[in-house]
């Protein structure tokens, strides 16, 4: 596992890294993937995956407009907003 | 009478018969917190005012001779990562430590209105991702029975709170033993829903498939009695299934003749504390002498839980952790020049190691070439995991396991051997994998330190799993249980 490949996975969380925590990601992906790598003596192949235990069974229900979360209210934790609307910098020029 | 020294059924009864008051219940447990929580730190939201007039709704329902919620006045905690209307909602982290929630949780809803007063809300690991409660961004909370041990994790804050007296019952989260573990840890009974029961709708995610929201107690009755209350479907989250409503307290009876019980020979030979499986074959021995029929069964897969359950949760904790870039809610970074600026800083100081460490793990998993062929692998396994409980659950009614293999460790340790407390969810991990139900009842003290018993039943089945464990409690007579605080 290479520094590289350490910063390439932090640009995608939007994190940013202390040189003391790229070295301990650098050892813990080679740690991770070797401990999951025990998956390798099961035979899967025939296996059909599962990914969620249940959902099946779910009964559909009309589509009605109901009342949702007052604008004002949600806007309430934002930390900046304007005209009701979540406010940040200029994203394009 | 110290009235925080009654159960949850007690308070309930004395309340309707008008032997104590809920503004007095509610007053006598805010006094408790008061005394010792400063030390203790099981909360990091006491929410006095609100508490106070909703036991005054109760008395004036009492008075006006109305019908009482199950709840009725009974003090509640609540684990911070489940959203309360108007009440700050932390998830113990620095990057939620202002939110303020616009609606209730659908748990909380039920509370209410079956006439329950919640009296704060509790410590947790950082969004529910660790063992001990140490990452939380409020510092950790110390175990009532040795205040130099953690409580473990990540429902710390809850199964402490309710250990010492402080609240009758509470609520937390298990996702790969966070209701268990503390549980055990805390010598309390703690009781994880099978995946599907209970609505998730208001619990702050870490891991989709694996989340669930369960109860707390001083005994087995009163965690059932919090289980009964907020269990059902709910339009508002489709994972809640319809199942049929069984009245799991109504059901609970100490007669077990005939039981069929079923012991791991995989989990009894994995590495562990001897003094833990020492308890647990005595457990299992108690069980016999009751008239349950206790034999040794194989799990196959079981060894491979582990990476199964890793590879999903870090996979999913990245997921559910994209949200949080300091836009909509949550932390926003004062110094930034452009928006990628802003999501890298709001995030990098807003989220702490623990959970930053799983975020990257996951985003591994989930862009490399190599570990997205084991992500997928991991949901094949998960298949073959479930298939052996499958197999097992044709036969038997339950199954048997130490709920961690080790006791409470002390704080501070975990950094120094992480390995140790990753470790003590093992044998809760695969329930959440499978969606099992499970429960941990207190089966004994190992040097004067709480040892669990984990009873694991199939899924929607969680009526077998609370008779054996009422059934368990009502024999087992055990000292120690008022040590500590």
């Amino acid at each position: 596992m290479t520094r590289e490949e350490v910063l390439q996975v932090a640009d995608m969380c939007k994190l940013s890294l202390s040189e003391e925590e790229i070295n301990i990601f650098m050892g813990m992906f080679t740690g991770v993937m070797e401990q999951v790598k025990e998956l390798d003596e099961l035979d899967t192949e025939n296996v059909e995956p599962l990914y969620f235990l249940n959902i099946k069974d779910k009964p559909y229900r009309e589509d009605v407009v109901e009342e949702s979360l007052d604008r004002e209210e949600v806007l309430k934790n934002a930390p900046e907003e304007e005209y009701g609307y979540f406010k940040v910098k200029k994203v394009m020029e | 009478m110290d009235i925080t020294r009654l159960t949850a059924e007690e308070i309930r009864e004395k309340i309707e018969k008008k032997e104590v008051s809920a503004l007095e219940v509610t007053r006598a447990h805010l006094d408790r917190i008061r005394e010792i929580d400063g030390d203790l730190n099981a909360f990091i939201t006491i929410t006095e005012e609100e508490a106070l007039e909703a036991a005054k709704r109760v008395d004036q329902k009492v008075k006006n001779g109305e019908k009482l919620g199950k709840l009725a006045g009974i003090p509640v905690g609540v684990k911070d990562n489940i959203v309360t209307k108007a009440i700050r909602t932390t998830a113990g982290s620095k990057m939620l430590e202002n939110f303020i929630p616009p609606y209730d949780a659908t748990v909380i809803k039920r509370i209410k209105e079956e006439d329950g007063i919640i009296l704060g809300k509790t410590n947790l690991d950082e969004f529910a991702g660790s063992y001990s409660t140490e990452s939380s961004y409020f510092g950790p909370t110390k175990n009532p029975i040795d205040k130099e041990r953690v409580p473990g994790g990540s429902s710390g804050g809850s199964t402490a709170a309710v250990r010492a007296h402080e609240v009758a019952l509470a609520l937390g989260s298990d996702t790969g033993g966070s209701n268990r573990q503390p549980a055990s840890y805390c010598g309390i009974v703690g009781i994880k829903p099978s995946y599907g029961l209970v609505s998730r709708y208001g619990l702050i995610p870490l891991s989709n498939s694996l989340d669930v929201v369960g109860t707390f107690g001083r005994n087995v009755k009163d965690a059932t009695l919090l289980l009964d209350v907020i269990a059902g479907s709910d339009i508002n989250d489709p994972s809640a299934m319809e199942v049929e409503r069984v009245n799991y307290l109504e059901s609970l009876q100490a007669d077990i003749k005939g039981m069929r019980i079923a012991l791991p020979g995989e989990y009894m030979n994995m590495p562990m504390d001897s003094r833990v499986k020492e308890k647990v074959l005595e457990a299992a021995r108690l069980f016999e002498k009751l008239g349950a029929k206790v034999e040794e069964v194989s799990l196959p897969h079981a060894k491979y839980a582990w990476a199964t359950y890793y590879l999903i949760v870090v996979s999913e904790i990245s997921s559910a952790m994209a949200k949080y870039g300091g836009v909509g809610y949550g932390y926003r970074t004062e110094d930034y020049e452009t928006l990628d600026e802003l999501y890298i800083k709001s995030r990098t100081e807003g989220l702490g190691e623990e959970i930053k460490r799983s975020i990257m793990a996951g985003t591994y998993i989930l862009s490399s070439q190599e570990g997205k062929k084991y992500y997928e692998k991991a949901f094949r396994v998960r298949a073959l995991i479930k298939e052996d409980f499958d197999r097992v659950f044709e036969t038997y009614d339950v199954i048997l396991s130490p709920t961690t293999p080790n006791l409470p460790f002390k704080l501070g340790e975990s950094v120094k051997n992480p390995t140790e407390m990753y470790g003590s969810g093992i044998f809760n991990i695969p329930a959440n994998v499978a969606g099992l139900c499970a429960i941990s009842v207190p089966c004994g003290y190992a040097d004067g330190l709480p040892v669990g018993l984990q009873i694991m039943g199939d899924r929607f089945k969680e009526i077998n799993i609370l008779k054996a464990a009422y059934a368990f409690e009502a024999e087992l007579s055990l000292g120690g249980e008022h040590s500590g605080i």
